[in-house]
């Protein structure tokens, strides 16, 4: 075994059959740690650096390995988490495996990281990014993720559009936090000359993660948020219908 | 025999229908497009079957009963629908839905399933049945031991067909349609002639069976007649072949109430009779789909004379009129034709229904279109199950087959099975854990496992007596069998389906476990955690409590899995060290059909921290809550247990609800399709698939009226949801349903 298989990955949970993080069938791995503490975070529990459960690289690739009779044409493995680029240096070695066996892979990520680490994971190993987009302002960015600077989403993006990989945007849709039309408009205006972006989900907000919250004993604090009525998730699909060619809610 | 239109082969010399289908057959690769909606006959006569069928549910499950007559093949007179609507003919009985009486099983299961509905038997039969006519009821009781006595009434062997007719052997119905009768009576009387002396008791016996196979043919033809159909010659077209097929198969459930009275593979042989009017211009599509329509319907109204009891091992009336559709053969041709998309069309066209039980024989291999066309009415209705059509065919041989009751092989006209129900592995091990003791009532069960005084569980010693008492259960189990066979054969003899099946054919006798996830992970628990047994003032173990974590079954853990795949392993081979009547291989199933729910309440708590009470998970299924990894994983250890091992099958029910199966209707089919190839190509045999929320089946509970067709996938079989009992729902809605969000 060479040693870059005794890499250590910190995992919060597994999931064999994922069917909402990318295409197909996906063996999704939930990585524990996430520097940012989104205020519907829908696995609060993922986002304390420590805690998870310690799978060495091997260990991993050897259940993808089971699970990928499975994957059919399109599914593969999604790496999740808490935020998966954390340990961007770790994964280098397990995409590596994951490539060379011809398995798909993707990242779920909320576009903090940039260093050289994460580059070489995206550009060489990465076939798909699922790119969280926040909030298209500094404010608002702030107030869902209690970090700032939210550039550095959009500097994320420009990168994966550079390399000319594919990518697909999420966006949780929030009614009177990022539903706005004019922050949708902002969206497209900004994204609609990318030509790396195969797919926008949107993610219409829901509640399911609150219990979670309470179990952690921290406040949740979008409790007065609703969720989207029907019409509400058409007209933002509308708004948004120009500039991207692709758009699903889920 | 005359041969006009068809390719011969060795199939018109000699009775060999699958050489027919071979020679004969248009595999057919296109999509769904081609279907039409049901015409306007057949939606007339389903109305009129889906009003009796709601009078039968109000009528507490049985709309009319037939006091008088014993069903034989032709002792009821013609009986109809709606006669001026009716393309494909015949009914049970006289009416639609009315029971009839098949005394031979059993006459006080008769006697008990009339008087539950305010009835009592003629006069005249009841004297008859308890002064001079014998029944395989009777012939059972009158050689059961007390072992026996013992291991049933403690719940070790339940299910036994002892008490009701053992079903699962498949006539070949496509023989008449293909050869008339008087061709298979000649072919009959040949076979008698060569079965010559010295006159041993096997030899007497076989041609007492023949001779009743031919009666059982001429009976045929007499209940043709009566619908005025000469079933004497071949079916000359479309519309005659799905009759004279229909016609045996309706011989069959007159004269038997088997448990399962499964059909076979007739789609693809009728499709060749259909194909053939087709390009003949002498019918249209419609016609074609109304003769399935209607023939499918008639599959739909099949009943049978069940006491209450009897719900509790097969809940919701089920008859298992299973249908194989699909699959290949050996030399990589499909065996999909148009008629297997027009009997899944009937799902459409009369709406879901639990029978015909539809099984889909899956391959990699088959047509794209098809397998598309399949996810998707999996994903509509609930309604299908799929089956290793690769795997079964090279451990099997045989690619011409059907699936007999829920999941079982069985090579059509050739092989036959004998029904065993099943035994209780979970108790098993608690016997083996207690002493050899009942660890509800402390009885003394069986002899030779020390009594174990120690303060934990020690898994070398628990697998030491754990394999004594397997091969204490297996004995007794063994010896059941013979005794129940034995005098199914001589008191209740399969003589229609037999004449439609090769004289002396291969027999299987079908052996089951239930409680295999229990069983596994209980022993994890012994061997990876510590387990502390809490014994009574007896000594009789009534608890445990368990320190540790322990890896379980359904994660696709080899740790745990392999006690799994062993335990199935240990308990076959232990089934194969005694003889067995007529010489029968021995197979096993991992099934529990819906006695998971009656199992779980005869079996006292489990070292896996299962309760006192609680059902066992169905089939091989993991145990609820507990594949903590997802379905791919829970899939994966289900297909590690080696059909080597269980060649009567391994039933796995999958539920999910729709959004976990993909956002939208193309992606969920797609995702079906990968789960189907990827899990069968980890060679494992069986799957259920629903796809339902858990809210339709609440509300369904709540308003059985507006769900009357609802239809749900239990352990090989379907059912209407809201036929089940309340217990029953409530232990469905409590499984698992993979929801990955
Ligand atoms: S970035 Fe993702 S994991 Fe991190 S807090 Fe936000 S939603 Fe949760």
């Amino acid at each position: 075994m060479t040693i870059s298989a005794d890499t250590i990955l910190n995992v919060h949970s597994i999931e064999s059959f994922g069917t909402h993080d990318g295409p197909g069938i996906r063996f999704v791995i939930f990585l524990q740690g996430c520097k940012l503490k989104c205020l519907y975070c829908h696995n609060p529990d993922t986002i304390a650096m420590e805690g998870g459960e310690p799978y060495t690289v091997k260990a991993l690739f050897d259940m993808v390995m089971k699970a990928k009779p499975y994957f059919g044409k399109h599914g593969g493995v999604t790496v999740s988490g808490g935020e998966p680029l954390l340990q961007a240096k770790a994964l280098i070695p397990f995409f590596k495996l994951l490539k060379a066996e011809g398995i798909h892979t993707a990242i779920d990520t909320n576009g903090r990281i940039l260093n050289h680490f994460v580059t070489e994971l995206l550009d060489h190993y990465t076939d798909l990014v699922l790119l969280d987009i926040k909030h298209m302002t500094e404010e608002g960015y702030q107030y869902l993720t209690g970090m700032k600077n939210h550039q550095t989403t959009f500097n994320f993006a420009q990168h994966r559009e550079k390399t000319g990989k594919a990518m697909w945007l999420r966006y949780v849709l929030i009614p009177g936090l990022t539903n706005k039309p004019e922050l949708l408009q902002a969206m497209g205006t900004y994204f609609k000359d990318f030509t790396t972006i195969e797919k926008l989900e949107i993610l219409p907000y829901h509640k399911l993660g609150v219990h979670k919250w309470e179990a952690l004993g921290w406040e949740y604090q979008l409790k007065d948020a609703r969720e989207n009525t029907a019409t509400e998730l058409l007209e933002a699909k509308a708004l948004l219908q120009p500039s991207f060619e692709n758009i699903s809610i889920n | 025999m005359e041969v006009t239109k068809f390719i011969s082969g060795s199939w018109t010399k000699t009775v060999n229908v699958r050489d027919f289908v071979f020679n004969n057959i248009t595999p057919y690769h296109g999509t769904s497009a081609f279907l039409e909606g049901p015409t306007k006959s057949t939606l007339k006569l389903w109305d009129i079957c889906t009003q009796a069928m709601a009078e039968e549910r109000a009528n507490n499950g049985v709309r009319s009963v037939d006091t008088e007559t014993i069903s034989t093949i032709d002792a009821f007179g013609p009986g109809y629908i709606d006669k001026d609507n009716e393309i494909i003919v015949g009914l049970q009985t006289d009416e639609l839905l009315k029971r009839a009486m098949k005394p031979f099983g059993g006459f006080k299961v008769v006697e008990k399933a009339l008087s539950e509905h305010g009835k009592v038997p003629n006069e005249k039969l009841t004297e008859l049945f308890s002064k001079y006519v014998k029944t395989h009821n009777d012939g059972v009781f009158d050689a059961y031991n007390d072992e026996i006595r013992n291991y049933r009434s403690l719940g070790i062997l339940t299910g036994l067909p002892d008490n009701y007719a053992r079903g699962r052997i498949i006539g070949d119905y496509r023989r008449i349609a293909l050869y008339g009768i008087d061709f298979l009576i000649e072919s009959k009387i040949k076979d008698l002639a060569s079965i010559t002396g010295p006159m041993t008791e096997d030899v007497i016996r076989l041609r007492e069976e023949v001779s009743e196979q031919i009666k059982a043919l001429n009976a045929m033809k007499t209940l043709g007649n009566s619908y005025e159909i000469d079933l004497s010659k071949p079916a000359t077209n479309a519309r005659e072949a799905v009759q004279w097929t229909y016609m045996a198969y309706l011989a069959a459930v007159k004269e038997q109430d088997g448990a399962a009275m499964s059909l076979g593979n007739v789609s693809t042989f009728l499709d060749i009779y259909i194909e053939n009017d087709l390009q003949q211009g002498l019918i249209s599509e419609l016609e074609a789909q109304e003769y399935i329509d209607q023939f499918v319907m008639k599959l739909r109204v099949v009943r049978h004379l069940r006491m209450q009891a009897y719900d509790e091992i097969f809940a919701g009336d089920p008859t298992w009129v299973t249908e194989a559709i699909g699959g290949m053969f050996h030399d990589g041709r499909t065996k999909v034709t148009k008629t297997s998309f027009r009997f899944l069309n009937t799902l459409y066209n009369l709406g879901a229904s639990p029978e015909p039980n539809m099984t889909v024989l899956w391959s990699e291999d088959l047509p794209e279109n098809f397998k598309e066309f399949c996810a998707k009415v999996a994903i509509e209705t609930s309604s299908l199950q799929f089956e290793n059509d690769a795997l079964m065919r090279d451990s099997r041989g045989s690619d011409d087959y059907g699936i007999a009751c829920c999941v079982s092989h069985q090579d059509l006209g050739k092989s036959i099975q004998f029904f065993g129900a099943r035994t209780n592995l979970a108790k098993t091990l608690l016997l083996a854990i207690n002493g050899g003791r009942c660890e509800l009532t402390g009885e003394q069960v069986l002899e030779g496992i020390p009594v174990d005084k120690d303060e934990y569980l020690d898994f070398n010693k628990v697998m030491t007596n754990f394999k004594v008492a397997m091969q204490e259960v297996a004995r007794v189990y063994c010896d059941t069998m013979n005794i129940i066979h034995y005098m199914h054969d001589k008191y209740y003899y399969e003589k229609a389906q037999m004449a439609l099946i090769d004289t002396n054919p291969h027999i299987d006798i079908a052996y089951g476990i239930a409680g295999l996830s229990i069983v596994a992970d209980s022993l994890s628990a012994i061997k990876y955690a510590k387990v502390k047994p809490i014994r009574n003032e007896d000594g009789l173990t009534v608890d445990f409590s368990i320190e540790g974590a322990f890896p379980k079954y359904g994660n696709d853990d080899d740790r745990v899995d392999a006690l799994a795949v062993q335990a199935v392993s240990d308990f076959n081979n232990e089934l194969k060290q005694f003889p067995i009547y007529k010489n029968a291989t021995p197979t096993l199933s991992v099934l529990t059909i819906t006695s998971n729910v009656v199992y779980g309440k005869k079996t006292g708590a489990t070292p896996d921290g299962r309760a006192l009470g609680v059902p066992f998970a169905p089939g091989a299924n993991p145990m609820h809550g507990r594949d903590e990894m997802g379905a791919i994983a829970s899939l994966n250890s289900v297909a590690k247990i080696r059909y080597e091992d269980a060649q009567d099958g391994i039933s796995n029910t999958f539920s999910v609800v729709p959004k976990s199966l993909g956002a939208d209707v193309e992606t969920r089919v797609q995702n079906l399709i990968s789960i189907l190839d990827g899990y069968f190509s980890n060679k494992a045999q069986h799957i259920n698939i629903n796809v339902l929320d858990k809210a339709t089946l609440l509300d369904a509970m709540e308003h059985p009226e507006a769900y009357p067709q609802l239809t749900i996938r239990v352990s090989g079989y379907a059912v209407n949801f809201v036929r089940l009992t309340r217990e029953q729902q409530m232990e469905v809605i409590s499984r698992s349903f993979h929801e990955s969000m």
